[in-house]
């Protein structure tokens, strides 16, 4: 009788699902609300969740509780701790969810609502959240070893050391891509500016407090370092209002690199409890609780989205970045429908505290449905935007001019209606100078995030005081990932560089230390300073490296995955991560050769570098270009992106090929080859170390 | 960590809601229960010593930002 109820009540939630997808498919020409879409997704997310992560669970992956893992079999309280898995949850959400979700949506936004709903709910349900479970089950089974060793030891020293050298260029363009975000969002922000600076002075205050006033009190140090955020957001709004304040805040955006440069250099070489620990607190939390937030606003405010469903920018002609939808839609949003950074996460610190091999599902599929949740929502603060007033914001001055009415004019062009007034008063509304080409999808989250909040709760504060909030939430955790990623993008050139001069591995020399972190930040710092000074706004040229880049990590995770099903003697499974595999080689790979190979200035980097060569060559100067040197350094930077993305590209194709000849080699051997730790049943596991 | 027993008062039950989400808190930073860690090294090591909550928390800040294997996403 319970499963008849229970089967009938999972048929209804099908029916009501798809009916909510149908419509937010099918309506057009008309405004729909915003619930259709949560609904749908929440429709998918649950379904997903009851029946293919189980079957994954059960049939492919047999999942066995019986099994000991490393956190029982290793358990020292400290880095091995069997943990709650309510507990470990909430770790491993906050270590993946972070800009990626955030800003990918929201660019995609430029293609309608409905695109980049749709591979975000198809993608994580059969790509990222199949990902990040199945990488975290293989390396419970591995000691919880890390991705790096584990394909290593699956796909031979070869694979091993060209995926490690390709993590190590994925974190360093991830890491110029974000500063790339934050540099655009504080741009000729004073208001901005002063409120992300002054968590520098908080968090250096919140590192004393807790090393020597009230050592390891983080809950108070959290509580006041927030408060402090908040009052410094209120500050922030003084300071833009007073001339001589402002101007000392108000930076271009050549100075912010280079003052994010020396922090990010700073950050990486002081002691952790200084700056780098107090700052991830403050981010972590502040992450975790303004995405909360966000949710229970969007269900109370239930706004109208305004975007159309489609727009013709799908032909690849977009203002905010260019190329058709297939393959540039699935390398925009990486993070939210799959993100290969994930299967770090998941080969690092989960593995070591998962309890019981059941927990996998909930923790790596689960927080991953909850990450393409907090994608849905960034997609929904953007689409509830005017599409001209989206469009103004994301489109570079090249496209729109520097005025509000040319850049109405330039829009309508495009077929949607916006009055210079609209752009100006918004701009007024959040307490800026202006919203004019704000590209890189946090501004605009914070636009579509302050609306929503102030809406929900409009007595409590202004518009301007919930734009900075967001912007600061969102600057702050990427400052984070700034710095935690510079030190470890160090720690990555130290090893490889002390693999051919042994001093280089001493972490603790000052020589070393300096040298591999001059390395790290000179790479991203390099290409950030591109970035910047690109006249196309640099996301243009930025965004579809790094999307390339992260979807190349996940494919590469997927080869891994595969290979490994493969070995254990379950290939009739193998499909379940090949599947998603061979999609994301496909898209990648497609991509990349399109941005290195494309005739299209617009796209192809080599005919971009062509298109200017052959005007120096005439003497001629193009537009954006300002001078001759402005015109070589535009062909120098697209020949070196277009080197870049021919080596992701040969990283996952030698990675590919290494694996289709291991997993023909396991194929052919009768016996399971893959390389697990032996079995230790839960009874028999000795009391740990 | 244990789920309370079903004659439980409201108020235990808040005190353990509130300790798990502590916990989470803590773990979400990089810092695992500190209570669990004195119980595991009474229980398997009696005769050695037990890091205090102050070094306990140095350790665990040095262990998680003191490598490259503690990535955090994007």
């Amino acid at each position: 009788m319970n499963t008849l109820l229970s089967r009938a009540l999972w048929l209804a939630l099908s029916i009501f699902g798809a009916a909510c997808l149908a419509t937010v498919a099918l309506r057009r020409g008309e405004t729909i609300n915003a619930m259709w879409l949560i609904a749908a997704a929440g429709s998918v997310f649950v379904i997903g969740y009851r029946f293919y992560s189980r079957y994954i669970a059960d049939v492919a992956l047999q999942i066995d509780p019986k099994r000991a893992t490393p956190a029982v079999l290793r358990n020292d309280g400290l880095d091995y701790v069997p943990t709650d898995r309510t507990v470990l949850f909430g770790h491993h959400f906050a270590a993946i969810a972070g800009a990626g979700p955030l800003v990918g949506p929201v660019l995609a936004a430029q293609m309608g609502y409905l695109p980049g709903t749709l591979w975000i709910l198809v993608g994580v349900v059969f790509a990222g959240a199949v990902q990040d479970y199945v990488v975290l089950f293989l390396s419970t089974r591995r000691d919880a070893r890390g991705m790096g060793e584990m394909i290593k030891s699956e796909l031979g020293p070869v694979a091993g050391v060209v995926a490690m050298a390709g993590i190590l260029a994925i974190t360093i363009m991830l890491i110029a891509v974000l500063a790339l975000i934050v540099v655009k969002a504080l741009a000729e922000s004073p208001w901005g500016l002063f409120t992300v600076a002054a968590t520098i002075p908080i968090a250096l205050f919140m590192g004393v407090y807790s090393r020597y006033l009230r050592p390891g009190k983080i809950g108070e140090v959290s509580v006041i370092g927030v408060l402090l955020l908040i009052a410094s957001v209120i500050v922030g709004g003084h300071v833009a209002a007073d001339p001589a304040w402002a101007a000392a805040f108000t930076h271009d955006g050549v100075t912010l690199t280079w003052m994010l440069i020396a922090y990010g250099f700073a950050a990486s070489v002081l002691p952790v409890w200084l700056l780098l620990a107090p700052r991830d607190y403050l981010s972590t939390f502040m992450k975790i609780g303004t995405i909360a937030v966000l949710a229970v606003a969007i269900l109370i405010a239930a706004p109208e989205l305004k975007m159309p469903a489609v727009t013709p920018f799908i032909d690849g002609s977009g203002p905010v970045w260019a190329g058709p939808l297939f393959p540039f839609l699935f390398i925009t949003i990486a993070c939210g429908a799959v993100s290969g950074f994930h299967a770090m996460v998941s080969s690092g610190t989960t593995p070591k505290m998962l309890a019981n091999e059941a927990h996998a599902r909930p923790i790596g599929y689960g927080s991953m449905l909850m990450e393409a949740a907090v994608a849905i929502m960034a997609l929904t603060a953007a689409c509830i935007l005017e599409p001209g007033v989206y469009f103004a914001m994301n489109s570079p001055a090249a496209a729109i001019g520097n005025t509000a009415e040319s850049a109405a004019a330039a829009i309508a062009e495009w077929g949607f209606v916006v009055t210079p007034e609209l752009l100006t008063q918004t701009a007024k509304d959040i307490g800026e100078t202006t919203i004019l080409s704000r590209a890189g999808g946090a501004p605009t989250l914070a636009v579509g995030m302050a609306m929503i909040l102030h809406q929900v709760v409009p007595s409590v504060a202004s518009m301007a005081f919930w734009y900075h909030y967001a912007i600061l939430f969102e600057a702050l955790f990427i400052l984070t990932t700034i710095d935690a990623g510079t030190r470890i993008g160090r720690f990555m050139i130290q090893d490889f560089i002390g693999s051919l001069y042994a001093p280089m591995k001493n972490t603790r020399s000052w020589v070393a230390n300096a040298v591999a972190t001059t390395l790290c930040v000179a790479g991203w710092g390099w290409f950030l300073m591109q970035g910047v000074t690109d006249p196309l706004g640099g996301i243009n040229t930025l965004w579809p490296l790094f999307g390339i880049a992260n979807q190349m990590l996940a494919g590469i995770a997927l080869i891994f995955a595969t290979v490994v099903l493969i070995k254990m003697k379950r290939e009739r499974y193998a499909w379940i991560t090949a599947v998603p595999m061979t999609w994301l080689l496909i898209c990648t790979l497609y991509a990349g050769m399109l941005k290195v190979f494309s005739a299209n200035p617009r796209i192809g980097f080599l005919a971009h570098a062509d298109k200017f060569s052959a005007a120096i060559a005439r003497g001629e100067v193009l537009a954006p270009a300002k001078s001759m040197a402005q015109m070589s350094r535009v062909v120098l930077n697209d020949r070196i992106d277009a080197t870049l993305a021919l080596l992701f590209m040969s990283v996952v194709v030698i990675v590919f090929v290494l694996a289709v000849r291991t997993a023909i080699a396991s194929l052919r051997s009768r016996l399971p080859t893959a390389a697990e730790a032996p079995y230790v049943a839960v009874k028999d596991a000795p009391a740990a170390a | 960590m244990r789920p309370p027993p079903p004659d439980a008062s409201v108020i235990a039950r808040l005190h353990a809601a509130w300790k798990k989400a502590a916990q989470t808190a803590n773990l979400a930073i990089g810092v695992p229960d500190y209570e669990n860690y004195v119980r595991h090294r009474r229980a398997v090591h009696p005769d050695e010593p037990v890091m205090s909550y102050e070094a306990f928390f140095r350790e665990r800040q040095d262990a998680r930002y003191g490598s490259a294997a503690n990535p955090r996403c994007c």
